[in-house]
C-alpha cells in the first residue's frame, strides 16, 4: 500500500505546484497590472486578459482548423492537392447523402426535444417539493460517460430471439405484451436513428433542465407578480412570462447542445458503427480520419460540419446585436 | 551486438525457463521486470539464470523500452512475466501499454512525434502504410532478422516486410480457421466431426433435420463491426480458388466484383445466410448484423446453434458464459478444422497475428527486439497459456491449452496452403473500412451482393 | 456598496417566485408527470447498476430485471474493479487519483483564462471585440479529433517555418501537462461563450459607477465582476468537470494509457479485455466512475440557485 501512497503523494504534489505556478503567475500579474496609470491600465488589462486565451485558442483550435482546412483539398495520405475532389466525394457518395440527411434530423429534432423536455421539467420541478431528487436523477445520465451510457442503452435495445429469454428490456417488454415477432430494434431501417437520438436526449436533458430551471427562478418576482395582478395563470403565466423571460436563455441552451450534437460521434460509434443507415457526419470523419486513414476525406467532412454551423453562429450574432442596441 | 553465443544459449536456456518461472510464481502484478527474486540464489546461479540472456547485454539501470499493442490484460500480464526474466539480466524496463484505441492511437503518435519504441502491430496493411509514411518504423537489425529466417516460415517474414525491406518481426499467430463445437452434444447425438467440406454440409443438414440451426454467428464488434464477415469470405476464397488468386484479391488484381469473389460470396450466402442453417439461438439472418461476436458462440452450450466458425482466441470467451467450461475434445466446447473443398488446395489455413515494428534504433531497443524474435521468448511466452506463436522454435509440449496446441499444430504444418488475413492486408480504406461496412450491410440489411461488391471495389485507394 | 444589493436581490428572488408559482399553479398532474419522468430516465441507469451486481455468467445470460427473480447478487464484480481479481489484475485506485489529478487544474485553469477573457471581451470596450468572441464561439465546432494532431506535433516537436524554430517543443508527454494544456484549450470556447453571455448582463450603471470612483479593470474584475460571477463559473466547472472526467480521446492521446498517468476511462475501456465482454465488470466500473461527478454535483449544486446564465434574462 506504501508505495501507493507515495505515488499519490506525488502526483498532488505535481498539481499543487502546477496549480500554485499558474495562479501565482496570475496574482503577480494582477497585483502589478493594478499598479498601472490609468492611461495604459486598459491595454494592459487587454492583454494579460485576453492574452492567455488567445494563445491558447490560436495553438489548440485556430491552427488545426485551418490545417484541416487545407488538407480538405488534399489527397488521402496529405500529400497532393486534389482540388474539390473530397467535397465532390462528400456530397455524392450515395452513403454520405443518407450521412447528411441524418446529420441534419439529429440537429433539428434532439436540441429542440432535449430543450422542450428540459423546460418542461424545470418548470414542473420547480413547483415539487422536494426538487433536488428528482432533478439529482434526471441530471445523473450526464455524469455517465459514453463508455457507460452505449453499454446501458445496449441493455435497452439488445435483441434475442423471441420465445428465448431476452437480455434487452424492449424485447421484453414486447414479450410481456405478446408482441408476436418483436423486430431487431436496431435494424428498423430510418427509426432506428431516433433510438439514437433517444440516448442522445436523455444525457442532455438534464443539461437543459438545469440550466433552464436556475433561469426561470431568476425571473424577478415583480414580473411574475404583475402577469399574476393582470389575472394570468397556469399555461398563460408559462407562455406570456417564462418563456419570454427566459429567451437568451432558451437559446443559448439550444445552441449549445445543437454545436454538441454536430460532434456527436461516440452513441453512433458505439451502438451501431454508422451501419444499417445511422451514419452522421462526426462519425464518419471520425471513420475516415482514423480507421482508414484517408486525412483529404476526413478533413473535408470536418470542413463541411464547421459550415454546417455558420447559419447558428450567424443566428447568435444578431441576438447579440438586439441585446447590444438595448 | 553479436549473437554468435546463441548456440550455447540455447542449451541454457531450460535453467533460465525453470528461473523465469520461479519469478513468475512470486507474481508480482504491476509487471515491470527487474525485480528481486526472492529465491535464496548465490550470485553464482544468478549469473547462471542470467547466462542465457549474456548475448543481449546489459544496460544500465533506469534504460527503458515503451511497448504500445492493442492487447489487454490479463494479456498484458502474460507477456510481463514472459520477458520478467530478460529485463532483470539486462536491466531493461519495459513499459508496457495496452489500449483499444491503438489502431487509431499509433499513426496519431508517430505523427505526433510521441512514436513508442516498439509496436505490436496486428495488420501488414497498417505496417505498409506506416512504412510509405513520415517517420518510418527502423528496419530490422540483423540480429532480428537472424532470428526470424531461423525460426519463421518465409511467408511470415514477408508479411513482415515492406516494398522488399524487412521490418517487422512476427510475434503471436492465430489460428483463424476452426470451428466451435460442443462435444457432449455431438456425443449426445450421434455427431462425428467432420474432415471434409462434403461432410460438414451434410452435418449441417442432419442438424437442421433435427430442428437445431447449425450455425451461429455475430458480426458486432463496435467500431470493427463487420471483421468475422471478411474472415468467412476469406475462409472460402482460400478454399475455393487457391492462394495464387487470393494473393491478387489481396492486392486487387482480382477484384471484389471478378467472378471469382463472386462465386465466394454465393457459397458463403448458401452458408452464413442460409435461413435454415443460422442464426441458432439468436434469430434470423440479420441479427448476424447486431450480435456481438463476442455472444455469437454462447447457443452452443445450450444446444440451441450447433456450429460457431471463430478464430482461436474465441478460447478466452467460453468462460463467461460458463464459469470453468471445458475446452477439450472431450469437454464442454472444442473446436476443429474448418475443413478445405478442393483435392487440390491443401489443408487452407487462414490466419492471423501480430508484428514487433520499432520506432527507434537505440541499442536496448534492438536487444529487446532481438529476443521477441527468439524461440527462447515465444517459448516462455506460450508457457504462460492462451497464445500460439507460428515461431517453430516452441516445442509442442511447451503449449499448456488443447487449442492453443492444436493451433500450433496447423498452423506449423509444413503442406498446409497458409495466407494472412485478407483485410488486414488491404489498405485500411479496405480492410478496416468499405468491407466491413458492406458485409454488414449484406448481412443486416440484404444489400444485393453485386452492390456490395462494386461499393468495396470503389473504395480501393486510387494509388 | 450597489453590487452586493443587486446580489442580495437576486438571491431574494426565486424564493418569492417559487412560492408565488406553489400558490397559482401547483398541480397533482405536474408532479405525477414529473414522476412518470424521472422513473423512466432513472430505468435505464438501474439496469446498469444491477448487472454490476449480478455474477458474470447470469449477467451474461439474460435481463438484469431477472436478479429480482433468481435474487443472485454478488459485490465480487465491485471487489474485482476496486483492488484486482482474475480478468484484471490491477485495481482502479490508481486510475482514480489520475482522474482527480487530471481533472482538477483542468477544470480551474480554464475557468481563470476564460473568466477573464469573458470579462475582457463584455468589459473592455475595442475594435474587434465582437468578431474576437464571434470567433471564439465558432471554434466550438472545431472537431476535438481534427486538433489532436496538430497540437501533438506542436508538443513534442514545436512549430518551424521552413526549419527555423519559432515555438520549441514543450515535451513532457507521458507526464500531466500536456493533458492539462490540452483540455485548458478545447473547454476555452464554450467556457467564453457561457460566461460572457452571463457577464455582459452586469447593469452598466454597477460598471461606470466603479470607473467613476476611478477604479481600473484590475480592480473592477476582482471585487465586482468575479464574486457576481461566481455562480457562474461553478455551473460551467460542473459541466467542465464532467466532461474531462468522462473523456477518454484526449488522455490517451496526450497522457497514453500508462496506469502511472492514465484516467479511469482508460481503465474502463481496457477491462473488457482484448477478446472479451466482461460486462459485469465493465458496469461495475462505470458505476465507481459516476460517484465522483455525482457528488461534484451535489456539491455546486446550491449555485444552480442563480446558476449559469440566470443573468441572461432580462430585468
Amino acid at each position: 500500500m506504501s508505495p501507493f501512497l507515495t505515488e499519490t503523494l506525488s502526483k498532488f504534489q505535481q498539481m499543487g505546484t502546477a496549480l500554485a505556478a499558474f495562479f501565482g503567475v496570475l496574482l503577480i500579474v494582477f497585483y502589478l497590472g493594478s499598479k498601472t496609470s490609468g492611461r495604459i491600465q486598459t491595454p494592459t488589462a487587454r492583454l494579460v486578459m485576453l492574452g492567455p486565451a488567445v494563445v491558447l485558442l490560436t495553438a489548440g483550435l485556430v491552427v488545426p482548423a485551418v490545417l484541416t482546412t487545407i488538407s480538405s483539398f488534399k489527397d488521402a495520405n496529405n500529400k497532393k492537392f486534389v482540388g474539390l475532389a473530397n467535397f465532390n466525394w462528400v456530397f455524392t457518395n450515395p452513403d454520405n447523402l443518407v450521412t447528411l440527411r441524418n446529420t441534419v434530423l439529429w440537429v433539428i429534432i434532439t436540441p429542440l426535444v432535449s430543450t422542450g423536455l428540459g423546460l418542461l421539467l424545470a418548470v414542473l420541478i420547480d413547483r415539487m417539493k422536494h426538487e433536488s431528487i428528482p432533478k439529482s436523477l434526471i441530471f445523473m445520465p450526464m455524469a455517465i460517460s459514453f463508455v457507460g451510457a452505449s453499454i446501458i442503452w445496449g441493455l435497452v435495445y439488445e435483441y434475442s430471439e423471441p420465445g428465448g429469454e431476452q437480455v434487452g428490456l424492449l424485447s421484453q417488454l414486447a414479450a410481456l405484451f405478446h408482441v408476436a415477432d418483436p423486430p431487431n430494434w436496431i435494424l428498423i431501417p430510418f427509426w432506428n436513428n431516433f433510438l439514437l437520438m433517444v440516448i442522445f436526449i436523455w444525457i442532455q436533458v438534464g443539461f437543459a433542465m438545469v440550466v433552464l430551471s436556475a433561469a426561470i427562478k431568476a425571473i424577478p418576482v415583480d414580473v411574475v407578480e404583475a402577469a399574476m395582478l393582470d389575472g394570468a395563470t397556469g399555461g398563460r403565466l408559462f407562455r406570456s412570462v417564462t418563456v419570454p423571460m427566459i429567451r437568451g436563455t432558451l437559446v443559448v441552451v439550444l445552441t449549445t447542445i445543437m454545436i454538441g450534437v454536430l460532434k456527436v460521434f461516440d452513441i453512433v460509434r458505439t451502438m451501431t458503427n454508422g451501419n444499417f443507415g445511422t451514419q452522421v457526419l462526426a462519425n464518419e470523419m471520425y471513420a475516415q480520419s482514423f480507421v482508414q486513414f484517408d486525412a483529404g476525406r476526413g478533413s473535408a467532412l470536418a470542413v463541411v460540419l464547421f459550415l454546417g454551423v455558420i447559419p447558428v453562429v450567424i443566428y447568435n450574432i444578431i441576438q447579440l446585436r438586439r441585446d447590444h442596441a438595448r | 551486438m553479436s549473437l554468435k553465443t546463441r548456440g550455447r544459449s540455447s542449451v541454457l536456456i531450460a535453467g533460465g525457463v525453470a528461473a523465469a518461472f520461479a519469478l513468475a510464481a512470486c507474481g508480482s502484478s504491476s509487471g515491470g521486470g527487474g525485480t528481486a527474486s526472492t529465491s535464496p540464489s548465490t550470485s553464482a546461479s544468478v549469473s547462471a539464470e542470467c547466462q542465457p540472456y549474456a548475448a543481449y547485454g546489459t544496460f544500465a539501470a533506469g534504460t527503458t523500452v515503451s511497448v504500445f499493442t492493442s492487447i489487454l490484460p490479463p494479456e498484458q500480464q502474460k507477456f510481463e512475466a514472459s520477458w520478467a526474466q530478460f529485463a532483470k539480466c539486462t536491466g531493461i524496463t519495459v513499459k508496457y501499454e495496452g489500449s483499444d484505441q491503438f489502431e487509431a492511437q499509433l499513426p496519431t503518435r508517430i505523427a505526433g512525434g510521441n512514436a513508442p519504441d516498439i509496436a505490436f502491430i496486428p495488420q501488414p496493411g497498417l505496417l505498409a502504410k506506416l512504412a510509405q509514411g513520415q517517420n518510418p518504423p527502423v528496419a530490422a537489425p540483423a540480429t532480428v532478422t537472424a532470428n526470424v529466417d531461423k525460426y519463421w516460415n518465409p511467408a511470415w517474414k514477408n508479411y513482415g516486410s515492406v516494398d522488399g525491406t524487412f521490418y517487422a518481426a512476427p510475434l503471436g499467430s492465430n489460428m483463424k480457421s476452426f470451428v466451435w463445437y460442443s462435444p457432449s452434444v455431438f456425443k449426445a447425438k450421434g455427431y462425428t466431426v467432420p474432415t471434409t467440406w462434403e461432410e460438414l454440409t451434410a452435418l449441417s443438414a442432419k442438424m437442421v433435420k433435427d430442428g437445431v440451426k447449425p450455425w451461429c454467428g455475430g458480426i458486432e464488434s463496435g467500431g470493427a463491426t463487420g471483421w468475422p464477415a471478411t474472415d468467412w469470405l476469406e475462409q472460402i476464397v482460400l478454399r475455393t480458388q487457391g492462394g495464387d488468386v487470393y494473393d491478387q484479391w489481396v492486392n486487387h488484381t482480382v477484384k471484389f466484383n471478378s467472378p471469382q469473389i463472386k462465386s465466394s460470396m454465393d457459397l458463403l450466402a448458401a452458408w452464413m445466410k442460409n435461413p435454415l442453417f443460422v442464426n441458432g439461438g439468436h434469430g434470423d439472418v440479420k441479427t448476424i448484423a447486431t450480435t456481438a461476436f463476442q455472444d455469437a458462440g454462447k447457443p452452443i452450450l445450450d444446444g440451441k446453434c450447433g456450429m460457431l466458425q471463430q478464430a482461436s482466441f474465441y478460447a478466452a470467451q467460453w468462460d463467461t458464459f460458463k464459469k470453468g467450461a471445458k475446452i477439450a475434445e472431450d469437454g464442454d466446447v472444442y473446436a476443429f478444422y474448418l475443413p478445405g473443398i478442393k483435392a487440390d488446395i491443401p489443408t487452407p489455413i487462414v490466419g492471423g497475428g501480430e508484428f514487433v515494428a520499432a520506432f527507434s534504433d537505440k541499442p536496448e531497443v534492438q536487444a529487446f527486439q532481438t529476443y521477441l524474435a527468439s524461440g527462447e521468448f515465444a517459448t516462455e511466452k506460450v508457457k504462460q497459456g492462451g497464445w500460439v506463436s507460428a515461431n517453430s522454435g516452441v516445442p509442442l509440449d511447451a503449449y499448456t491449452d488443447n487449442i492453443s496446441k492444436l493451433s500450433a499444430q496447423y498452423l506449423t504444418k509444413s503442406d498446409a496452403t497458409f495466407r494472412f488475413d485478407a483485410s488486414d492486408l488491404m489498405p485500411a480504406a479496405v480492410g478496416a473500412g468499405e468491407e466491413w461496412k458492406q458485409l454488414t450491410a449484406w448481412f443486416g440489411e440484404g444489400k444485393p451482393t453485386d452492390e456490395v461488391l462494386n461499393a468495396i471495389d470503389a473504395a480501393w485507394p486510387a494509388s | 456598496m450597489s453590487a452586493t444589493t443587486i446580489s442580495d436581490e437576486k438571491v431574494a428572488a426565486p424564493e418569492s417566485v417559487s412560492s408565488a408559482v406553489h400558490r397559482n399553479l401547483s398541480s397533482p398532474w405536474a408532479s405525477f408527470a414529473v414522476i412518470v419522468i424521472t422513473i423512466l430516465w432513472t430505468i435505464p441507469t438501474l439496469g446498469l447498476f444491477v448487472t454490476s451486481l449480478r455474477p458474470s455468467d447470469k449477467a451474461n445470460q439474460n435481463g438484469w430485471w431477472n436478479a429480482f427473480i433468481d435474487h443472485t447478487f454478488t459485490a465480487s464484480n465491485y471487489s474485482e474493479v476496486l483492488t484486482g481479481g482474475a480478468v484484471i489484475p490491477q485495481g482502479i485506485a490508481n486510475f482514480f487519483i489520475n482522474s482527480l489529478v487530471i481533472t482538477i487544474p483542468a477544470v480551474l485553469i480554464p475557468l481563470a483564462i476564460a473568466t477573464m477573457a469573458a470579462y475582457a471581451l463584455a468589459w473592455i470596450p475595442f475594435r474587434g471585440a465582437t468578431f474576437l468572441f464571434v470567433t471564439c464561439f465558432a471554434l466550438q465546432v472545431v472537431p476535438l479529433q481534427m486538433a489532436l494532431l496538430p497540437l501533438l506535433q506542436l508538443f513534442n516537436k514545436g512549430w518551424k517555418v521552413n526549419g527555423v524554430s519559432i515555438i520549441p517543443p514543450i515535451g513532457g508527454h507521458g507526464t500531466y501537462y500536456q493533458l492539462w494544456i490540452a483540455h485548458a484549450m478545447f473547454a476555452l470556447p464554450l467556457a467564453i461563450f457561457l460566461i460572457h453571455n452571463f457577464m455582459s448582463q452586469i447593469p452598466k450603471d454597477l460598471m461606470e459607477a466603479a470607473v467613476m470612483d476611478g477604479a481600473g479593470h484590475f480592480r473592477i474584475f476582482r471585487t465586482i465582476v468575479l464574486p457576481l460571477a461566481v455562480p457562474a463559473i461553478a455551473s460551467f466547472a460542473i459541466f467542465q468537470f464532467l466532461w474531462v472526467w468522462n473523456d477518454l480521446l484526449v488522455a490517451l492521446t496526450f497522457a497514453g494509457g500508462n496506469d502511472q498517468v492514465a484516467p479511469m476511462t482508460v481503465y474502463l475501456s481496457n477491462i473488457k479485455g482484448t477478446y472479451g465482454s466482461a460486462l459485469h465488470l465493465v458496469t461495475a466500473g462505470a458505476f465507481v466512475s459516476i460517484l465522483m461527478p455525482l457528488i461534484v454535483f451535489f456539491a455546486l449544486q446550491r449555485f444552480f440557485v442563480r446558476g449559469l446564465l440566470a443573468g441572461s434574462v432580462k430585468g
